[in-house]
């Protein structure tokens, strides 16, 4: 029972990045109907940004609370900022081509950013500095939690009930909700479409920032291509869910999350091997778009964003 | 018609420019001017720390070579290429260190992945090839070019077997295996097979892969059969991380591993949370034996910091190609093969280096303590049929299983 429950816990806190990032990749496809493919490495940007936050600003020698706080809103706020460059300088231009072209030109983006840092970072896996003092508690039973996953939920959970709050009772969520709908009829009424995108990228990029700061301090190894797969999973919960909604997202990471625990956890007594833990999130992508494209909360829910 | 003639042009002239670059690079002079060797490892990858330590223990047994007055009066050229710790691109800069630059002789790789990857082009094009760290056994089965000068895994495994079942009074282990790495593939076969002949029982088996990022799942399992010590037999990247997760879990079980812990990095990634843990490694670096003592001094003044196992073999590597190529009198590929196929006895830093019929280095290891950022000697073990069974060292003796401290 306690296996089953810290196997719970351990899905619970990898579902929980997959769903901050998975919200970058639904809001973007809610407005302009891209997939943005670099949103994976600005989740990776968002890392390297707090590991050089922490070394420079000279929290890497110790524990600190005040630390963590500033390194995760200057790694967010760094992201926002590298998400509304790539949006303005990548996919505006191109913005009124076919979507096909956003799309590769969305590829390019990911690998430029990839190979950049791979050029000036070196692929070398980095360790991040520890800013939270580890420590574990026990449930009941071997159950134990420790202070980084518990770190995991209480900021994703708090960061998704801000952007619920900016959605649903914000002026410029409404406008993000108006643009949504028809980003021609959102121009007519007077909204600076423009602008909104740009919002939404911020958003979406500040999110992804919060899932590489919060994953480095549970496991401390950053490097230029952990955001490939960890990208690619987060987009598959995102279509899991329902891509362009946003309780979908959050529910798609989750459940993509304690698939792939649960099959390193109890795979091999059923005869599927733990490496098959990526390959899961991937079969799920392939039954979702078989059996129901349009993703669990897909067609029920009206507010895209 | 005179389509012909122009493609008959082109292609001669293509001809041409090819049969003048193979006269040319470093080293294709064969008698006179520097003997140029090549090294190859991953100078910027996953496992970098091992390729730039390497790559310190060669240049300094080449700079100690040339100080003494060179090989058969000509000096020695270190050309390095970088891999980035994949094994295509081994492959690629392996061809091009034979192919362009004349390499006499190849130093490389640490990874067994890599090696294997690069082995066969030496091998087809008589280079011969020295491994310093490659410890999978399937290495120098690749063709009677490839030498290595460490031990094999299946001599590592077993030695980290008797380590757990005699000094450890183990009897439950699990393992945590790199799926897709060779090496730890090779390790967990060799490690299952004595530990179980030992008497000893496998209670789970877990793997991962490289860049994985979450390992809490398999250890939850692991931690679920109760085991007395866990083997992990990666690389120190993901192995950091796994130390800290276990620890994370209150997993109290030492983990024990090989060769592939030994990295600086390793501390940064696991701190803590490897105190009590133990590691089978090449040699110790608080071996109070003059050679290892003179090696480390050396290696400090030139690079202040300890040298770790792989510089130490990348020194071995490049002092038994240098006393090969003084024994050929020549470096023609063939020659030169059969000179270091002779090696006997010879003293490295990390041992005695003989190399058996199979090219393999016959040699003890040592298993260390890892405990605040250091590793503590605890017994060396030696290969069947070679020096004392078991050399248990005084502290060692009454540890039980379980981490002090922790």
């Amino acid at each position: 029972m306690d296996t089953f429950v810290q196997q719970l816990i351990n899905g619970l806190t990898i579902g929980a990045i997959y769903a901050l990032i998975a919200l970058g990749y639904t809001m973007v496809y809610g407005i302009l109907r891209l997939i943005n493919f670099a949103h994976g490495d600005i989740y990776m940007v968002g890392a390297f940004a707090g590991f050089f936050l922490a070394t420079q600003l000279g929290f890497a020698a110790g524990p600190s609370l005040v630390g963590l706080v500033i390194v995760l809103i200057g790694a967010m706020v760094i992201a926002a900022l590298v998400g509304m460059a790539i949006e303005r300088f990548a996919y505006r231009p191109i913005r009124k081509y076919a979507r096909m072209t956003t799309l590769i030109t969305a590829i390019g983006v990911s690998l430029l950013i990839e190979n950049l840092f791979v050029a000036k970072l070196g692929a070398a896996p980095r360790a991040f500095p520890q800013l939270l003092q580890e420590q574990s508690y026990t449930l009941f039973g071997n159950a134990a939690i420790s202070k980084s996953q518990i770190l995991i939920f209480a900021v994703s959970i708090f960061l998704m009930l801000l952007l619920q709050w900016i959605i649903f009772k914000t002026k410029v969520g409404t406008a993000m909700r108006a643009v949504s709908f028809n980003l021609n009829s959102a121009k007519l009424m007077g909204i600076n479409t423009d602008m909104i995108i740009s919002v939404t990228f911020a958003l979406g990029s500040a999110l992804a920032a919060a899932g590489g700061v919060l994953t480095a301090q549970y496991n401390p190894q950053i490097d230029p291509l952990m955001g490939i797969i960890t990208g690619l999973k987060a987009f598959v919960a995102a279509v899991l869910g329902g891509i362009g909604n946003i309780p979908g997202a959050v529910l798609g990471g989750l459940l993509i999350g304690l698939a792939e625990t649960f099959v390193v956890g109890y795979g091999q007594n059923v005869g599927v091997p733990t490496t098959f833990r990526d390959a899961v999130a991937f079969a799920i992508l392939i039954l979702v778009l078989l059996f129901r494209p349009s993703g669990l909360l897909g067609s029920t829910v009206q507010e895209k964003v | 018609m005179k389509r012909i003639a122009i493609s008959l042009v082109l292609v001669t002239s293509l001809l041409l420019a090819i049969a003048c670059e193979r006269k040319g690079g470093p080293g294709a002079s064969n008698s006179t001017g520097a003997i140029v060797v090549g090294y190859y490892g991953d100078l910027s990858g996953r496992t970098s720390n091992f390729g730039q330590s390497t790559k310190e223990g060669v240049l300094m047994a080449a700079d100690e070579i040339n100080k003494a007055g060179g090989l058969n009066g000509r000096q020695v050229q270190i050309l390095s290429e970088d891999d980035e710790g994949r094994p295509e691109k081994a492959a690629t800069v392996v061809t091009k260190l034979i192919d362009q630059d004349k390499v006499v002789a190849l130093l490389g790789e640490v990874a067994s992945g890599n090696t294997l990857a690069a082995a066969p082009k030496a091998q087809g094009a008589k280079v011969p090839m020295i491994s310093p760290s490659s410890t999978n056994p399937a290495v120098t089965q690749v063709g009677d070019y490839i030498f290595r000068v460490c031990f094999i895994d299946p001599f590592q495994g077993e030695v980290m077997a008797k380590f757990a079942a005699n000094t450890l009074k183990a009897k439950k282990a699990a393992i945590m295996l790199d799926f897709n790495s060779p090496y730890s593939r090779g390790l967990t076969e060799f490690f299952e097979a004595a530990f179980t002949k030992l008497g000893g029982q496998i209670v789970n088996k877990q793997s991962y892969t490289q860049g994985d990022r979450d390992y809490k799942g398999q250890l939850t399992a692991i931690r679920s059969a109760t085991p007395d010590v866990i083997y992990v037999p990666g690389y120190y990247g993901e192995v950091g991380v796994i130390a800290k997760q276990a620890q994370q879990l209150g997993i109290k079980a030492p983990l024990l591993g090989g060769d592939g812990w030994d990295a600086t990095q390793l501390w940064e990634l696991g701190g803590d949370a490897l105190n009590g843990d133990f590691i089978s490694n090449h040699y110790s670096v608080d071996d109070p034996s003059p050679a290892i003592q003179k090696f480390v001094a050396d290696y400090h003044s030139r690079y202040s910091k300890r040298p770790d196992a792989l510089a130490a073999l990348g020194y071995d590597a490049m002092k038994v190609l240098a006393e090969g190529i003084k024994k050929a009198g020549s470096t023609d590929g063939p020659k030169l093969r059969d000179a270091i196929a002779q090696t006997k006895d010879f003293p490295g830093v990390t041992g005695t280096i003989s190399l058996d019929t199979q090219r393999n280095a016959v040699k003890p290891a040592v298993v260390l303590k890892l405990q605040d950022r250091k590793y503590i000697y605890q017994e060396t073990i030696y290969p069947e049929g070679m020096g004392p069974q078991t050399k248990a060292a005084p502290a060692a003796t009454t540890e039980a299983p379980g981490k002090a401290g922790n």
